[in-house]
């Protein structure tokens, strides 16, 4: 489980993260949702070792995260994805999720320059690999083409074929919907409750209320580095303190 | 390049001093192949891993007087003593890849320049073991059991040999797992991080590598001149090299040898066309001609045309940038 305890991160006066505390069920899809600012882009990168937090402590398993490098986090099995669309641009669909599968991989230096038949055997599970997750995400006749040269959607679902190959146990989706269209939107939620069902656990950003409401099992809202509510998303559409967060004071105060 | 296409170029590398009349144009073949190894090597960093070495003279120089020093002091033979020049390279290289870590980009290239300045000042002022200035004369040729490299054709094959070892080691690293990871931290190292490609070990590892073929070019060129000066680490040396990696194309296998044989043959036949001043001038245009035209290198470029009008070429190596 994967689980954040009084989580804070300041950046010199400003405080992006007060005290964030929440846990992931192991097996569940939790979005994180709040207005802009309110952390959570934030709360991802401490979460995966791309920012040191002020304090706080994240575990997986029991085990803390907090310190670690982001490749070793990955290690252990929490994989992120990015707000901006991140891929190897130059790089074919099928080399960027090779470079995703590198922990799959186990050849080390010597192994690489002497060469040999289990290198050849190994190269080649990895290629299996790598055509099966393509096919996954539905990129199977873009194998070939550069990264670069797909439609945004497309290299969104680069992206997310990218950390699935790394074979994640949590998956952090850093608004995996942004800038799609509606279709593609279904088709993201769709691969999102696939992959649950494979027994991953995703933890998810997000802003399109539609989509948050229509997949997580718990939600959990951010608002001026703080949680102000957490529940499943029926509760949330009722709490009173999250339509005041997103409406404004007066609208949640009657 | 088809497989047949490489048999035929092995061929003509093989039998090239057949060809080659005059002991001078073996020369420049034999200096070709030197500033080849050093080509990969710097390739290896700046066209994979993305990171510019300026610097990269002083693990050249690092090689060639370890391998002279050794060799002439302490009466070690040829091949020991290669191994040394190699493996002192190698750390230097470490010790810049650690380095490299903390600084990317434009203060890499000026930490890489400091050192090549630092090494070269202590080639020059560390007189009782260097001979500063006045360098080190009469380093032995190589040789092996009965067999002397002392000759020009001999020299050749051993020079082609390690040519030949360099574009290996590139190679298998290249299409492997290890030059997938080199390939992702050039185009997105945030993203190559967070499916557990882990930096630190990549940059120090491609690092010591590079710096291993710099210092193996290093001890041929001593043993080669049969001199080593403070010149080896001239700034001239590593920009032949940025010139020869660029050109020919970063990032791709073949792109430092075509770089290297056109840019010492080049120089080399203008010499005899052409008076001194023409020749720079000459050199210069055609520079700026190739960077403008064919600003990925000659490698990429012929790769496309050979494809002609089938549809986008495969390049020769899944990870290579074309």
């Amino acid at each position: 489980m994967l689980a954040v305890r009084d989580l804070a991160v300041r950046f010199g006066g400003v405080t992006a993260l007060e005290s964030v505390s929440f846990e992931v069920r192991p097996g569940s899809i939790t979005s994180v949702i709040g207005p802009n600012g309110a952390g959570k882009t934030t709360a991802f990168n401490a979460i995966t070792g791309y920012l040191r937090p002020t304090g706080g402590l994240v575990t997986y398993d029991g085990a803390p995260l907090t310190g670690l490098r982001p490749s070793a986090i990955a290690r252990r099995g929490i994989v992120r994805t990015f707000q901006k669309t991140s891929v190897f641009p130059a790089l074919s669909v099928e080399d960027n999720v090779l470079i995703g599968l590198h922990l799959r991989g186990t050849a080390g230096f010597f192994a690489v320059l002497a060469g040999g038949r289990r290198l050849t055997a190994e190269e080649r599970a990895l290629s299996s690999q790598a055509r099966a997750v393509i096919d996954f995400v539905g990129l199977g006749h873009r194998r070939r083409e550069a990264a670069s040269a797909l439609a945004y959607g497309e290299q969104r679902l680069v992206e997310l074929a990218v950390a699935l190959a790394a074979k994640p146990r949590v998956l952090l989706l850093d608004e995996p919907g942004a800038g799609m269209t509606g279709s593609e939107k279904a088709v993201v939620s769709g691969l999102i409750r696939r992959v649950r069902e494979q027994g991953l656990t995703v933890l998810l950003v997000e802003h399109d209320m539609r989509m948050v409401m229509g997949i997580s099992d718990t939600v959990i809202v951010l608002n001026g580095g703080r949680v102000i509510a957490e529940g499943s998303p029926a509760a949330i559409q009722a709490h009173p303190e999250v339509i005041r967060a997103y409406l404004g004071a007066s609208a949640g105060s009657t | 390049m088809t497989r047949a296409d490489g048999w035929l170029l092995a061929a003509g590398a093989l039998t090239l001093p057949l060809w080659l009349q005059s002991p001078y144009h073996l020369h420049v073949a034999i200096m070709a192949g030197i500033f080849g190894v050093l080509a990969m090597s710097l390739n290896l960093l700046l066209g994979y891993t993305g990171q510019l070495s300026l610097g990269h003279a002083a693990f050249f120089g690092i090689g060639a007087y370890t391998s002279a020093l050794l060799t002439l002091k302490l009466d070690w033979s040829f091949w020991p003593a290669l191994a040394v020049a190699v493996a002192l390279a190698a750390l230097a290289g470490f010790f810049i890849g650690r380095l490299a870590l903390k600084l990317r980009g434009a203060y890499f290239v000026l930490v890489t320049i400091s050192f090549a300045g630092v090494i070269s000042l202590v080639s020059i002022n560390w007189i009782e073991l260097t001979n500063g200035p006045l360098g080190l004369p009469g380093v032995p040729a190589p040789a092996l059991g009965p067999w002397s490299f002392r000759t020009k054709t001999a020299y050749y094959y051993l020079v082609l040999a390690a040519c030949g070892l360099s574009y290996l080691v590139c190679r298998r690293l290249v299409m492997s797992r290890i030059g997938r990871a080199l390939v992702a931290l050039r185009e997105n190292e945030p993203l190559a991080e967070s499916v557990g490609v882990d930096v630190t070990h990549y940059l120090v590892l491609a690092a010591v590598v590079s710096a291993a073929m710099a210092g193996l070019g290093g001890s041929l060129y001593a043993h080669y001149t049969r001199f080593v000066s403070p010149e080896v680490f001239l700034f001239t040396y590593t920009v032949t090299m940025v010139i020869m990696v660029v050109a020919g194309g970063k990032g791709t296998l073949a792109g430092p040898v075509v770089g290297a044989t056109l840019f010492t043959v080049l120089p080399e036949a203008l010499r005899a066309a052409a008076s001194w001043q023409w020749q720079m001038l000459a050199y210069g245009v055609l520079l700026v001609l190739l960077v403008f035209f064919l600003p990925r290198g000659i490698v990429p470029w012929l790769a496309r045309v050979m494809a002609g009008s089938q549809a986008p070429a495969e390049p020769d190596s899944p990870t290579i940038r074309r």
